[in-house]
């Protein structure tokens, strides 16, 4: 071949130069485990479904969602959120509000009449579940969505346990729950209602079933001895609640006292003044950074007129006079008593102290352990006794219904493995991606939306829901202020930044590969990913 | 040319792509069609800035000309790395002559095109700050002067890095090179008023001068597509950070750019006949420190022999940019950062 004056070799590509052979590290995509996923008690997979929600896809969102909770709109009306005290986003602004965009997809999902997955197919195997409060329903679905028949059985007329009972109107309209609640039971459970399981073996045995679930709630308000006289109306708060989802409320007066500082207490108090009580005092007998209801049922209470009196126990109840001690804390932050009293009248005393198991159904088994008045579990919420399972306020928990559809998830898996006769096997849990992985400077400032609360004036004297929802807008919104913590959500900059093109765009599920023929290992990438999805490991030689 | 303001949260406007964007809004670096002007294999050190601003900026003339451009190279890291005979990582039309003649050579490019009447391609001349500051100066000069159709970009790493980082017009002061060693009163490069190239530019009252960093990449390739849209003498000038020069790890090339500019250091404007039209205003105010103490080249000013009047002097600098070019960030950004 002709070549000009003193040109010897032909021209070619630098690609033939394989700069990859310069690596001492190498950069992996990686998925980390988002802060929020971390923090769900149900196991929810909210940074997967608010990337499908960012692009307008809810009703793919809300199949991710139902994944693992099968109750959307419930839990975005009474989950106390530990997805958004998790969230990383509050180093850049405010924390996102996932529960407001899990109610809109559940609210989206009801309008729409979308219909849960089908149930599997069938296993043969029967399982009773007892109780249809939120660990029960949850326990049912994913048994179904294994194949499994159930039977669901509650001794009240109603399906929804203290969703239902212990929960008011104006946090959860009815008309919510019953259609969460119908979509489970539409799978094909079957359902008996106003049936106290009396003997758990003997019903066992005589229904021949496999396995049994234990989500009998807690039911019980715990009374404490404060010496009243016979005219004085003293009252638990579950008891007063349950009247009241009946629609039969106890007649309470004007001035109604609540004792306790736990969410209950707030429900009571903030129920008696729908009810009509011109007073609604919270007696506490430690103060406010202490108490264990959440601040914003607290803040929403003192803006419905509610008053607390912190740091008071009560002494005694007589002639609509209350007898107050007052406390002061320790250094060990216990409440103790200082020998003050004062008075305070009141028409009715309601009891807010916690609540206890009713496990007299287990009196006849002498296998199951009972310890601090709740059934003790293993990790697949089984008991001691094979095939019988327990969950929700029944078992060692948090008490809040979110806690209790988890452990309604994780003990249809359990039941599973154990029908199945194979091990239990849970999940590979990725490194948290905490926010040190995180670039923020991509993220730009986005404060988040608030729901509309209900005029204050109107929530106190009707049972009208308070929190409003998001309008598709805002929800779309707040759902793209998600930082997507360790999961990739195809921003390009790996694919931008690289200054040897060693980064392949692929699009769809991949997404992006390295080429190591070329990547020189510099690191940029993992740098400036916003999300921090990509690591380096050291290149073995 | 108009500009959209989409705001996606999640991402803000500052990544490289998003899905939520429709193709036409995304940057050409976003594009798996883009023309990766310089292509891999290319023997760049790990992490160099100067590659991927090359990338960055005759990408976006790509597309801005329809794949009708011609680009001429001084002598420099960018032309050494690019093409170690028989290989060439380019794949746009290249030509590279001399160190000082870069501008020239646009130039007769330039007027070759318009006299076989293919004024519809369009040349880029392209040097680091060696060739544009000091060696090429003269022959750039010349070019702005008579108005050459022809857009000028400076890769600006501050040295001569490919000949083992000797100071340039474009060094800043008391950074250590191997030609300005860190010892006596004022160890490193000296105070002195340097070339400020884009104001000298200005001077010549070309059509378009900007500046921009690979920190930035929606603001450089915007200007590009400016600089795109006038005839005459344009001037680019891209803050490139050079890990092996300054001493930094390999990882923070992108960072430091963003610290150049988000301490007020490097200003990031453009004008247009002489007069300032636009700055990018700085979004989290940084001190200088933030900028100095990840590069080697500055190690002297910190640590218990350090020299913190010299680290004044520094930010005395950057404060008189933020003043004479307006770069305070809003105030509600601001606000958000002390929330934060």
């Amino acid at each position: 071949m002709e070549r000009p004056f003193a040109i010897t070799l032909d021209v070619g590509t630098s690609r033939a130069n394989h700069t990859g052979s310069w690596r001492v590290e190498r950069p992996v995509y990686v998925d980390r485990l988002p802060p929020c996923n971390d923090a769900c008690p149900a196991g929810e997979n909210i940074q997967g479904w608010l990337y499908e929600a960012e692009s307008g896809g809810y009703e793919a969102a809300w199949r991710k969602l139902v994944e693992n909770n099968p109750l959307p709109a419930i839990m975005g009306r009474v989950c106390f959120h530990p997805c958004e005290s998790a969230c990383n986003r509050v180093q850049v602004d405010e924390a996102v509000g996932i529960n407001a965009v899990e109610r809109f997809l559940g609210d989206t999902a009801i309008e729409h009449g979308w219909s849960l997955p089908p149930a599997g197919p069938d296993t043969g195997k029967r399982v009773l579940v007892v109780g249809a409060g939120p660990a029960g329903l949850g326990a049912a679905y994913h048994l179904r969505l294994l194949g499994h028949q159930v039977r669901l059985v509650d001794s009240s007329p109603k399906l929804g346990g203290m969703l239902r009972y212990g929960i008011p109107a104006y946090r959860l309209p009815r008309a919510i729950l019953d259609a969460e609640i119908a979509r489970i039971t539409d799978m094909g459970v079957e359902v008996i209602v106003n049936h106290t399981v009396h003997d758990i073996d003997v019903e066992r045995h005589e229904g021949g079933f496999d396995a049994v679930f234990l989500a009998v709630g807690a039911q019980l308000g715990k009374r404490v001895n404060i010496p009243a006289g016979d005219s004085s109306k003293v009252i638990d708060a579950v008891s007063f609640l349950h009247q009241v989802a009946d629609e039969d409320p106890p007649m309470l007066g004007r001035r109604v006292v609540v004792y306790g500082g736990g969410d209950t207490a707030l429900d009571a108090a903030r129920t008696a003044r729908r009810l009509g009580a011109t007073d609604a005092v919270i007696v506490y007998r430690r103060n406010r950074d202490k108490m264990p209801a959440h601040a914003e049922e607290v803040e929403q209470a003192l803006g419905e007129g509610v008053t607390v009196r912190w740091l008071s126990t009560v002494e005694r109840f007589e002639h609509e006079r209350l007898v107050l001690e007052k406390m002061r804390l320790n250094a060990d932050g216990f409440p103790e008593p200082t020998g003050e009293y004062e008075e305070l009248d009141a028409d009715s005393l309601v009891l807010a102290l916690g609540q206890d198991t009713d496990l007299s159904l287990l009196e006849g088994n002498d296998n199951v352990e009972v310890r601090d008045g709740v059934v003790q579990v293993a990790t697949t919420m089984m008991t001691n006794e094979g095939g019988v399972f327990a969950g929700g306020d029944a078992a060692p928990s948090d008490r809040t219904a979110t806690v209790a559809v988890g452990h309604g998830k994780r003990a249809a898996r359990g039941i599973d493995a154990y029908l199945r006769n194979v091990d239990f096997v849970s999940g590979d849990r990725h490194d948290l991606a905490t926010a040190d992985h995180l670039n923020t400077w991509y993220y730009a400032d986005a404060p988040r939306t608030e729901r509309p609360e209900l005029e204050r004036i109107r929530r106190q004297t009707n049972f009208e829901e308070v929190i409003g929802g998001l309008t598709e807008e805002n929800a779309l919104f707040e759902a793209r202020r998600c930082l997507s913590c360790g999961n990739c959500f195809e921003c390009d900059n790996c694919f931008g930044v690289c200054p040897d093109n060693a980064v392949i765009k692929l699009g769809g599920e991949v997404k992006y590969e390295f080429n190591y023929d070329f990547c020189k290992g510099c690191g940029i990438c993992v740098r400036e990913c916003p999300c921090g999805a990509i690591e380096m490991i050291p290149e073995l030689i | 040319m108009s500009e959209q303001r989409v705001h996606f949260y999640q991402v803000g406007s500052f990544a490289v792509g998003n899905r939520l964007l429709s193709a036409d809004d995304r940057t050409v670096q976003s594009s798996p069609h883009r023309t990766n002007s310089i292509d891999s294999g290319h023997r760049a050190c790990q992490g160099c800035g100067e590659a991927l601003g090359a990338r960055y900026a005759l990408d976006a003339a790509m597309r801005a000309t329809n794949g009708q451009l011609l680009a001429v190279n001084a002598t420099g890291c960018l032309e050494v790395f690019s093409t170690p005979y028989p290989e060439t990582s380019w794949r746009i039309p290249w030509l590279h002559s001399l160190f000082g003649n870069a501008p020239a050579v646009a130039t007769g490019v330039a007027a070759a095109m318009r006299v076989k009447g293919r004024s519809d391609v369009r040349v880029v001349g392209q040097a680091g700050d060696g060739g544009t500051v000091d060696i090429g100066f003269g022959t750039l000069s010349g070019m702005f002067e008579r108005n050459d159709d022809v857009l000028f970009i400076c890769y600006d790493n501050e040295g001569y890095m490919n000949t083992g980082v000797q100071r340039s017009a474009a060094t800043p002061p008391a950074a250590r090179t191997a030609t300005t060693d860190v010892v006596g009163a004022e160890p490193g490069n000296s105070f002195g008023q340097g070339k400020d190239l884009p104001r000298i530019a200005m001077a010549h009252d070309i059509p378009y001068v900007a500046t921009a960093t690979v920190a930035d990449l929606h603001d450089l390739e915007r200007k590009v597509e400016r600089a795109m849209s006038f005839r005459g003498a344009r001037y680019l000038h891209v803050f490139v950070p050079c890990p092996l020069g300054w001493g930094s790890a390999t990882n923070e090339t992108i960072h430091l750019a963003r610290l150049a500019k988000e301490t007020g250091l490097f200003p990031v404007f453009e004008a247009e006949h002489g007069v300032v039209t636009n700055v990018s205003r700085i979004r989290r105010l940084a001190p200088v420190e933030e900028y100095l103490k990840l590069q080697r080249r500055y190690a002297h000013l910190f640590g218990a022999k350090g020299r913190p009047d010299i680290v004044a002097r520094l930010q005395a600098i950057a404060d008189a940019n933020i003043a004479r070019y307006g770069l305070a960030p809003e105030r509600d950004e601001l606000d958000n950062r002390e929330d934060a």
